[in-house]
C-alpha cells in the first residue's frame, strides 16, 4: 500500500489511522494480560499451598534493590507519560529529552536486576540440581552481617519444621521468580528497543500534533509493562517481610 | 454454473496477481496485500496438510492388523503425535482464519487491505519459523508426547525431539494472535460507509468471534508451553511434583487453550456454511442476528468448559458437574445455527452446486459430531469411552467433518474470486461426495470400537477389533482420493478454467461487486452499502431478474 505523508494507503484519515492503531494496542496489552496470566495462577495455586516455602524465598530478596527499583520504573512511566503529553503539544525538544529519561530510567531497573540475578546465582537459588536453600546460610561470605545470617539460620530452622520438604517448594517459589521477572525484564527490552526506535524518529521531528501515534501506542505498551511490575513487586518482595 | 447459458467473461487486465509491482518471487515475498499474503498461508497450509496426512495414512496402514503392520511401537507414538501437532496447529487453526479471513474480510467490509497490512505479512513469517522448528523436531528424533504435551512425560521423561516442538508452537501462537488482533481492530475501524455491524456477512461475524479466542486463548497456551519448556530446558519445576509442581495444572492451562481452540476450528467453517446456504437457497437467511450472536456465545462459553478433558483426572465431583453442565450449554447456539440453516433451505430453490454439498455435508457430519460432544460431556458415560477411539471419532467429526469440509468447501465457493477461473462442475461434485462417504466410512466404525472399548494411541489391538478397524483404514483411502481430487482440479483451473465473472452464483456479499480476481486496492471506488445482508429481491445488479432461477417465496417469518 502507497503511502501520503503520515497516512498509510489502507486508510482514509488519520483519525482512522490513530483509532486502529490505538485499539490494536489495546488488545495486544489484552493478549499480554493472559500470557502474564498462567503465570500468575500458577504462583497463587502454589503459594497457597506452600505458604511456609514462598515467605522463605520471598525473605531472601534485597527489597531494598526491588523497592528502589520501583520507584525507578514509577518514574520512568512520568517521563513516559511526559513524552506523549510533549508530542501532544508539539514540543519537539521535549518529547526527545523525556523519551532518553525514560530509556534512562528503564536501563537502571535492568542493570539493578542483573545485581539481584549475580547474588542469587552466588547463594545457589537457581532452581536445578544445585539448588540449596540453606547454602547461603551455612557458608556465608565474609562481609555479611553475621547477625543477619544467625536470623536466617533460625527461620530456615523454623520452616523446615513445618515443611521439611522446603528445599523443593522454595525451589518453585524462585523457578516462578525467574520465570516472572525474567519475562517481565524481557519486555523491558524490547520496550527500550522501541524506546531507541522512538527517540531517532523524535531527532527527525517526525512527531507533531497531528501525528503522535507511535508515542502514544508505545506509551500505552511502557505503562502495562510497569503495572506487570506494580503487581510482581508484592507479590514476590513483599510476601512475609518480617526482618 | 446456472442452467441458463451465461455471457463468456473476460479476465480484468490488470488483478493484484499481475498487478504493476510485479509477479516476481520478491513481490510475494515482501507483499503486504491481504489477498496475497491469503494465498501464502494457502500454500503452507496445504504443505502441513499433506505432511499430517502421511502420518495419517501411515496410522491407518499400521493399525490394518491386530499387532500393528508397519511400524515399532516407539514409531507409532510418534507418527500420532506428529500427526496432531501438524493438522491441529499448523493446518487446522490458521486453515480458514489465515486463508479466506484474510482474502474475504476486508473484501466483505468494503476496506483496502487489513488495518495492519505489514504485521499480516509478519505473521505468515513467524508461521513459516514457527513450522521450520516443528518440521525439525519431527526430522531429528520425531515427537512422542501427543499432541497434548501432558507434563512430565514431555517435561521430564520424554526421549524424542520435544524441545525444539514446544519453540515452534511458542512461536506460531504470535501468528495466530497477531492474525485475530488484525481481524478486530479491522473488523471495528475499516468498515465501508453503510456497512453496520448488523449488515456484516455472518462470515465476519464468526470472524469476529474466532478472534476473541485466538486473542484471548493463544497467549495462554504461549505461556503453559514455555513454562513446560523451562522446565524440560532449564529444571524450574512448574508441573514436575518431584520439583514440588503440579501436573494437573498444566492440564488446566492447556485446555484453556485447547478448547476454545476448537472453536478456533469450527467458528470459520461455520461463517462459511452461513454465506453458502443462502446463496443457493436463494433466500435471506433465516435468522440473522441469532446466528450473528451464536457465534459470539460460543466464542464466551467456549472458555468456560475446559475441564470437561478432566473428568478422570480426579478433579472434585462440583467442578466435574459445573463442567458438564457448561458443556451442554455450548450445545444452544450451535443448534440455533443449524436449526437456523435447515430454516432457510426451507421452501429455498436450491441450486447443488459443489460448494452447497459441501455445506450440507457440514451440517450432517457436524450434527454428529456435536450430539456425540454432548455424550461425552455426560459424566457417567465419559468414565466409560474417556480415551478410547468414541473420543477420535467424535473429534475428527467436529475437525475434519466439520472444519475441513468448510474449508474446502469455501475453497470451492471462493475460488472464482481468487483466481478468476471456475473449475470442472461434475468431477468436483463428485469429490465433495466422494469425500463425505470416504470420511464416514473412516471415522463411523470408529465410534463402535471406542464403545466397544478400544483404547485411542494404542498400536495393538484384540483380533475382533479387526473387521471395524480394516474398515477405517478403507474409507481413509476414499478420503484421501476425496482431498487429492480438488487438489488436482483446483490447481488445473487456475490456468484452464471458465472465465467466472464478477459474480458466477450469483452471491449477495460485497466482495462479489468487485472482479474477479480483484484489483489490488479492492475496489475501484469505495463502495456505499445501502442494502441489507442476503437480500435477494431488491438487488437487480445480482442478474436474478430475467431468466435465471425464480425467487423463492419468502418465508412468512422472515
Amino acid at each position: 500500500m502507497h503511502r501520503t505523508g503520515e497516512l498509510y494507503g489502507q486508510f482514509e484519515t488519520l483519525e482512522q489511522q490513530k483509532e486502529s492503531a490505538a485499539l490494536g494496542m489495546w488488545i495486544f496489552l489484552v493478549t499480554e494480560v493472559l500470557f502474564f496470566g498462567g503465570l500468575f495462577l500458577t504462583y497463587t495455586i502454589n503459594r497457597h499451598a506452600f505458604g511456609t516455602a514462598f515467605g522463605v524465598g520471598s525473605n531472601t530478596l534485597d527489597i531494598r534493590l526491588g523497592g528502589g527499583n520501583t520507584v525507578v520504573l514509577i518514574l520512568s512511566s512520568l517521563t513516559m507519560a511526559m513524552a506523549v503529553w510533549s508530542a501532544q503539544i508539539g514540543k519537539k525538544q521535549l518529547v526527545s529529552i523525556f523519551l532518553i529519561a525514560t530509556l534512562a530510567l528503564g536501563s537502571v531497573f535492568l542493570g539493578v536486576k542483573v545485581v539481584e540475578y549475580k547474588q542469587k546465582f552466588d547463594h545457589h537459588l537457581i532452581p536445578g540440581y544445585g539448588f540449596d536453600i540453606r547454602y547461603h546460610s551455612e557458608l556465608p561470605a565474609p562481609m555479611d552481617n553475621p547477625v543477619e545470617i544467625a536470623a536466617e539460620k533460625e527461620e530456615l530452622e523454623k520452616a523446615f519444621a513445618v515443611d521439611p520438604d522446603i528445599n523443593a517448594h522454595a525451589q518453585l517459589y524462585f523457578s516462578l521468580y525467574f520465570g516472572m521477572t525474567g519475562l517481565h525484564a524481557l519486555h523491558m527490552i524490547v520496550g527500550a528497543g522501541l524506546l531507541i526506535w522512538l527517540i531517532r524518529g523524535s531527532f527527525h521531528g517526525r512527531f507533531t500534533p497531528q501525528y503522535n501515534t507511535p508515542v502514544e501506542i508505545v506509551g500505552l505498551y511502557w505503562h502495562f509493562v510497569d503495572i506487570v511490575w506494580i503487581y510482581l513487586f508484592p507479590l514476590l518482595y513483599l510476601i512475609d517481610r518480617h526482618r | 454454473m446456472s442452467d441458463t447459458p451465461t455471457p463468456d467473461h473476460q479476465l480484468p487486465r490488470t488483478h493484484y496477481l499481475n498487478a504493476t509491482y510485479g509477479s516476481g518471487t520478491r513481490s510475494w515475498l515482501l507483499t503486504t496485500d491481504h489477498k496475497r499474503i491469503a494465498l501464502l498461508y494457502l500454500g503452507s497450509v496445504t504443505v502441513f496438510f499433506f505432511i499430517g496426512g502421511v502420518f495419517a495414512t501411515m496410522i491407518r496402514i499400521h493399525l490394518l492388523t491386530p499387532g500393528g503392520a508397519l511400524v515399532t511401537p516407539e514409531t507409532y507414538n510418534k507418527l500420532f503425535t506428529m500427526h496432531g501437532v501438524a493438522m491441529i496447529f499448523f493446518f487446522l487453526i490458521p486453515s480458514i482464519p489465515a486463508v479466506l479471513g484474510n482474502f474475504l474480510i476486508p473484501l466483505m467490509i468494503g476496506a483496502k487491505d487489513l488495518a495492519f497490512p505489514k504485521i499480516n505479512l509478519l505473521s505468515w513469517y513467524i508461521y513459516i519459523v514457527g513450522g521450520c522448528f516443528v518440521l525439525y523436531s519431527f526430522g531429528t528424533g520425531g515427537l512422542d508426547t501427543g499432541w497434548t504435551f501432558y507434563t512430565p512425560l514431555s517435561s521430564v521423561y520424554s526421549n524424542s525431539a520435544v524441545t525444539p516442538a514446544v519453540i515452534g508452537i511458542f512461536i506460531n501462537g504470535f501468528s495466530s494472535i497477531l492474525t485475530g488482533l488484525n481481524f478486530i481492530v479491522t473488523i471495528h475501524t475499516m468498515r465501508a460507509p453503510g456497512m453496520t455491524w448488523f449488515r456484516l456477512p455472518l462470515f465476519v461475524w464468526a470472524h469476529y468471534a474466532t478472534s476473541l479466542v485466538m486473542i484471548l486463548g493463544t497467549p495462554v497456551i504461549a505461556i503453559t508451553l514455555l513454562l513446560a519448556g523451562l522446565e524440560r530446558m532449564f529444571h524450574l519445576g512448574f508441573f514436575n511434583p518431584a520439583l514440588g509442581g503440579d501436573p494437573i495444572l498444566f492440564q488446566h492451562l492447556f485446555w484453556f487453550y485447547s478448547h476454545p481452540a476448537v472453536y478456533i476450528m469450527v467458528l470459520p467453517a461455520m461463517g462459511v456454511v452461513s454465506e453458502i446456504i443462502p446463496t443457493f437457497a436463494r433466500k435471506p437467511i433465516f435468522g440473522y442476528s441469532f446466528i450473528a450472536g451464536s457465534s459470539i456465545a460460543i466464542a464466551v462459553i467456549g472458555f468456560l468448559v475446559w475441564a470437561h478433558h478432566m473428568f478422570v483426572t480426579g478433579e472434585s465431583t462440583y467442578a466435574a458437574l459445573t463442567f458438564s453442565f457448561l458443556s451442554y450449554l455450548v450445545a444452544i447456539p450451535s443448534a440455533v445455527k443449524v436449526f437456523n440453516w435447515t430454516s432457510t433451505l426451507y421452501k429455498g430453490s436450491i441450486s447443488w452446486d459443489p460448494p452447497m454439498i459441501y455445506a450440507l455435508g457440514f451440517i450432517g457430519l457436524f450434527v454428529i459430531g456435536g450430539l456425540t460432544g454432548l455424550s461425552l460431556a455426560c459424566l457417567g458415560l465419559d468414565i466409560h469411552i474417556h480415551d478410547t477411539y468414541f473420543v477420535v471419532a467424535h473429534f475428527h467429526y467436529i475437525m475434519v467433518g466439520g472444519a475441513v469440509m468448510g474449508f474446502v468447501g469455501a475453497l470451492h465457493f471462493w475460488w472464482p474470486k481468487i483466481t478468476g477461473r471456475l473449475y470442472p462442475e461434475t468431477l468436483s461434485r463428485a469429490a465433495a461426495v466422494t469425500l463425505f462417504v470416504g470420511f464416514n466410512l473412516t471415522f463411523f466404525p470408529q465410534f463402535i470400537l471406542g464403545y466397544l472399548g478400544m483404547p485411542r494411541r494404542y498400536h495393538t489391538y484384540p483380533p475382533e477389533f479387526q473387521v471395524l478397524n480394516v474398515l477405517s483404514t478403507a474409507g481413509a483411502s476414499i478420503l484421501a482420493l476425496g482431498y487429492l481430487l480438488p487438489m488436482a482440479y483446483l490447481a488445473w483451473s487456475m490456468r484452464y478454467g471458465r472465465v467466472a465473472g464478477p459474480n458466477p452464483w450469483p452471491a449477495t456479499g460485497l466482495e462479489w461487486k468487485t472482479a474477479s480476481p480483484p484489483p489490488t486496492e479492492n475496489f475501484d471506488v469505495t463502495p456505499e452499502v445501502t442494502w441489507e445482508p442476503y437480500d435477494f429481491q431488491n438487488r437487480p445488479d445480482l442478474g436474478l431478474a430475467a431468466g435465471a432461477p425464480s425467487l423463492a417465496p419468502a418465508h412468512s417469518d422472515d
